[in-house]
């Protein structure tokens, strides 16, 4: 499926994903024609689905964030549709992920300080529907966060 | 950093596509694009931006599990604390590593071709690992990142 030719990109890509398209080409040991060819046809392929900013949202006064794992009450057939629409609607809310284990689902909350999460989570989380369970996992620091492949 | 309305629709197209020029993402919002170039680097060199991140179709490239670990030590101490960060943040498949406060010492982010390979980097690397205790796993089905409160 892929080259050693497209791994290469991708893997310069990640490595340092502003790049121009003439210094990421010349990392790969690519004309920029070759690559910029290459590079179409993975997103074509919808190998490459884009790049995203990632916002350091301590910056904008967030200093708080929590992992909320949540055990829903599957007896409702919607009940996972019907909580992730309402999660949705959460500003604070930056992350969903649904899970087969222990936990159905992890909600991401960032907060400015503890008393504005217990705000959020008084008036937002709790009114979520079908939760038959939650237990918050406080995040102390994140040590490493790379989300490479390792292609 | 105090944004107005203006950054946070910058920050919005940005956090959907980040390789859009100031030209472009400026003609989106009716901005021009000096006006949009000085908006981007005060977001960048204020540190609001902190990067990008490059989305790629894991189970196409072959990567077809992601699992979340909770990982709890069995021994406590400044030592090993700084025993397990370091080889843990050494294995390759690891993408995330937080340390969290609650049920478990420490949050990962596994990524695996399969279950049999998961199971490799669970066996081997994982419950090898300096200090470890109790291990949860759950296996990823489905993420969704939001914008956040902009």
């Amino acid at each position: 499926m892929l080259d050693d030719i497209d791994r290469r990109l991708l893997r310069q890509m990640q490595a340092d994903p502003s790049l121009t398209a003439a210094d990421l080409a010349a990392r790969a040991g690519v004309s920029p024609l070759k690559a910029q060819r290459r590079l179409g046809r993975l997103q074509e392929r919808g190998i490459l689905k884009g790049q995203h900013a990632v916002i350091d949202w301590r910056a904008l006064g967030y200093g708080v964030t929590v992992s909320l794992r949540i055990t829903l009450d599957k007896t409702q057939a919607r009940a996972f549709d019907e909580f992730i629409a309402a999660a949705r609607g959460i500003a604070e809310v930056t992350e969903i992920q649904t899970f087969l284990g222990r936990v159905d689902l992890r909600l991401s909350v960032i907060a400015r300080d503890m008393g504005h999460y217990q705000q959020i989570y008084r008036d937002s989380i709790l009114a979520l529907p079908h939760m038959a369970d939650i237990e918050a996992l406080m995040t102390v620091a994140t040590l490493y966060d790379d989300e490479s492949l390792p292609l | 950093m105090d944004l107005d309305d203006t950054d946070r629709a910058i920050l919005r197209a940005l956090e959907r596509d980040a390789s859009q020029s100031a030209a472009a993402l400026g003609g989106r919002i009716g901005l021009s694009q000096p006006a949009t170039w000085r908006r981007m680097k005060r977001l960048r060199d204020g540190g609001v931006i902190a990067g990008r991140r490059v989305a790629l179709d894991a189970e196409k490239l072959g990567f077809g599990v992601t699992v979340f670990l909770g990982v709890k030590l069995a021994t406590k101490g400044r030592v090993s604390l700084d025993d397990f960060e370091r080889a843990v943040m050494a294995i390759p498949e690891v993408q995330l590593v937080e340390h969290v406060l609650g049920l478990y010492d420490y949050r990962l982010r596994v990524v695996a071709r399969d279950l049999a390979d998961f199971e490799r980097v669970l066996r081997r690397r994982v419950m090898t690992l300096p200090g470890v205790g109790n291990v949860e796993a759950n296996v990823l089905l489905s993420e969704e990142r939001r914008p956040g409160p902009l």
